[in-house]
């Protein structure tokens, strides 16, 4: 993975000109708003708190289509399953501010009854979660589990629901499905859990699955497979899929689009190949940086980023990623006072950073030409 | 499962005889320790006047004389296979388990005891169901509605009935109810003398009421704070996220995690309460365990106490036993172990 920098002054000077280039607004990535199955825009989700406002969430967009994958990368902190949540309705209510817009498949969903959005929960959209065992009860058999998601949403008999258990944790790879279905989750391994989590998840057939860093509490061995699974049974189900993941490998994995998130916002949104080979942010370079990757020497450093992630009470002003920017003083002022626009910078391709496409290209080409 | 249970039910017997040996040692030979001699206890039970060869006498009869392992020997020996006693006018035998023959009433105590539990009983369940519905209840709406003047109101009150005394809560319950408004039945009222259920309900609800109040308090914070903490774990984020109805995320993964922490306590405390709810009893004037108990110490009745004790003792561990097979079918994780 060896990345070239790129010449896209004309792109860069038109998007100075003041001309937005992007045919679809904000985030579609080339493609008509109205393909999407997912539509965020300028999502916010804050939640006031003792201490002050929480900005969880400031100003997000993104597109998503049946069959395509969207990876959501970021620090800890930085919005990423907030943003999940916010989409499936899971914040407590009375707890948090939405504001902006979520359609999904033509329904809004910010602002809409809790009963409507609960309807849509777990038919339209699911969601595995990080830890596959503390998220089953563990006092029910996992076909019960699975049975129980699936009767919610379709009028069968349990005997119809068992069968369908049984036949998905047959699809997600557990073997002898009609004996295990009568265990409990902690009869299960660590990688069978979170297959039957998949299988639960997806009983329904949902057009949207949103796994939440699925394979962070499992084995490097196992989470190959999981990856594997969820691509099959996308292609299998034409999917929409979120990864929400800070494993960068993950996301090379899987996904078609990348949207890279710092302190509740965008700060690059492109395709997968874009982002790995013409990475336009200070940020996403930083956390290329920092991956141990097979083509660079054993002995180099890995490169972290200093600093850890702001306060989402206090943000900084300006660019929130300033503080740990390496390449500010190429900027100046601005990236201490002035919010950064998410603009397009190439074709189908968004970053929110003062710096200008030269400043940019010199940047990058400095940044890999350090490493031998 | 099986091979568990055997071997739970064997340790509990063993557990009863440790239980009897420790009672008997505080009873009959801490005084003998504190230098009491045998003439000295045996002149509790023989009257006023008596002269030191008939205390001496009585000593003798009583069996105070011998060395205490004799003593307690005589007394498991009563336990496993009965005993016969001669301290009144004829034999009398005591059959297994014996738990001895007081001394002033000159009858066997485990009679007197089960004549008493129907009322114990009676009070104990009916406040128990009482205490179990309302402070779980409270226990989960005050956990669903934190921080609201629903949770702030349930919760002083929880405290007040946490601090109040019984002896205090039972007597402003017989004072209004009973001697002003007449609703209720005052003291005394034997439960065991009912001519219909409803009977049985109206002559018991002052002192259901009064012991539920404190231990419903106990319940509701308890609940609160299980349920408080099972809401906030990932597996009802998951029931949520799977469309399920609220009522169906609250009652069926949240209430079923968070109550079964409760439910060994429950256990315990019933099993605690059927050995004499001695502050209920006394206030309420009921003839079960607890009274039982307080009038032999008053007397001094060795072997009632013992009796009573040994009883009380029994319904612990059996009740133990009970909640951990319950246990065992409610969380699936602890069968497999």
């Amino acid at each position: 993975m060896t990345a070239v920098p790129r010449p896209d002054a004309t792109v860069d000077q038109a998007d100075r000109s003041g001309v937005e280039p992007d045919a679809t607004g904000i985030g579609g990535l080339g493609r008509a708003p109205e393909d999407s199955y997912l539509s965020v825009r300028d999502l916010q989700v804050h939640f006031p708190t003792d201490d002050g406002l929480v900005r969880s969430v400031d100003g997000l967009s993104f597109d998503l289509a049946r069959g395509r994958t969207l990876g959501i990368v970021g620090e800890s902190g930085s919005g990423k399953s907030v943003t999940s949540l916010s989409v499936m309705g899971l914040h407590k209510p009375g707890t948090v501010r939405m504001r902006g817009s979520i359609i999904l498949d033509g329904t809004e969903l910010v602002g809409a009854l809790p009963e409507e959005v609960r309807r849509l929960r777990g038919k339209k959209m699911a969601m595995i979660f990080q830890d596959p065992l503390s998220s089953m009860h563990p006092f029910y058999t996992v076909g019960h589990q699975i049975i129980e998601a699936y009767k919610v949403h379709n009028s069968v008999s349990t005997k119809v629901a068992r069968a369908h258990a049984i036949d998905m944790l047959g699809r997600v790879g557990i073997p002898q499905p009609d004996r295990r279905v009568d265990d409990y989750p902690h009869q299960f391994s660590g990688g069978m859990r979170q297959r039957a989590m998949i299988a639960m998840s997806l009983s329904c057939d949902p057009d949207l699955l949103i796994a939440d860093e699925p394979t962070t509490a499992l084995d490097v061995t196992v989470q190959a497979q999981i990856l594997d699974l969820i691509r099959d049974l996308q292609q299998e189900f034409n999917s929409a899929v979120i990864i929400i993941t800070h494993d960068l490998g993950v996301v090379a994995e899987l996904a078609d689009d990348i949207l890279v998130m710092y302190a509740g916002r965008s700060v690059e949104y492109a395709s997968a190949e874009e982002v790995f080979d013409h990475p336009q942010h200070p940020y996403t370079w930083g956390l290329l940086e920092s991956m141990p990757r097979l083509d660079r020497e054993p002995t180099d450093r890995l490169a972290p980023i200093a600093g850890s992630p702001p306060s989402l009470i206090q943000v900084p002003p300006g660019c929130p990623f300033h503080p740990r920017c390496t390449s500010r003083e190429l900027v100046g002022a601005p990236c201490h006072t002035e919010r950064p626009a998410f603009r397009s910078v190439a074709p189908a391709h968004h970053i929110a950073c003062h710096l200008d496409a030269p400043s940019r290209a010199r940047r990058w080409t400095e940044m890999t030409e350090s490493q031998p | 499962m099986l091979t568990y249970l055997v071997r739970r039910i064997l340790s509990s017997i063993f557990l009863i005889f440790v239980v009897s040996a420790v009672t008997f040692a505080i009873f009959f030979l801490v005084p003998r320790l504190g230098g009491a001699t045998a003439d000295d206890l045996a002149s509790r039970y023989v009257g006023k006047s008596a002269g030191a060869a008939q205390i001496h006498q009585t000593a003798v009869k009583l069996g105070f004389t011998d060395p205490i392992w004799v003593q307690y020997g005589r007394f498991a020996k009563g336990l496993v296979v009965g005993a016969n006693f001669d301290y009144g006018p004829g034999v009398e035998h005591c059959p297994a388990p014996c738990l001895g023959y007081s001394y002033l009433e000159q009858q066997p105590v485990l009679p007197e005891i089960i004549d008493r539990i129907p009322v114990t009983a009676s009070l104990a369940a009916g406040a128990a169901v009482m205490w179990l519905v309302g402070g779980v209840s409270i226990g989960v709406l005050s956990a669903l509605r934190r921080g609201s003047l629903w949770d702030r109101a349930a919760m002083t009150t929880a405290l007040a009935g946490v601090s109040l005394p019984i002896f205090f809560t039972g007597q402003l319950l017989l004072l209004f109810f009973a001697y002003k408004l007449h609703w209720f039945p005052g003291g005394g009222a034997d439960p065991t003398q009912a001519t219909s259920p409803w009977d049985w309900a109206y002559r018991m609800f002052l002192p259901w009421t009064a012991l539920a109040f404190l231990y419903a308090a106990i319940y509701a914070r308890m609940t609160r704070a299980g349920m408080l903490e099972t809401m906030n774990e990932d597996y009802i984020r998951t029931a949520r996220a799977k469309g399920l109805k609220e009522r169906t995320v609250v009652i069926k993964h949240g209430v079923r995690s968070a109550l079964t922490p409760i439910l060994t306590i429950f256990g315990l405390d019933l099993g605690l309460l059927l050995g004499g709810a001695i502050l209920t009893e006394k206030t309420f004037s009921l003839p079960g365990l607890g009274k039982y108990a307080i009038d032999a110490i008053d007397k001094n009745d060795l072997p009632k106490i013992l009796g009573v004790t040994l009883v009380a003792a029994a319904f612990i561990i059996v009740a133990n036993l009970v909640v951990d097979v319950l246990y065992a079918v409610i969380d699936p994780r602890v069968r497999t172990r």
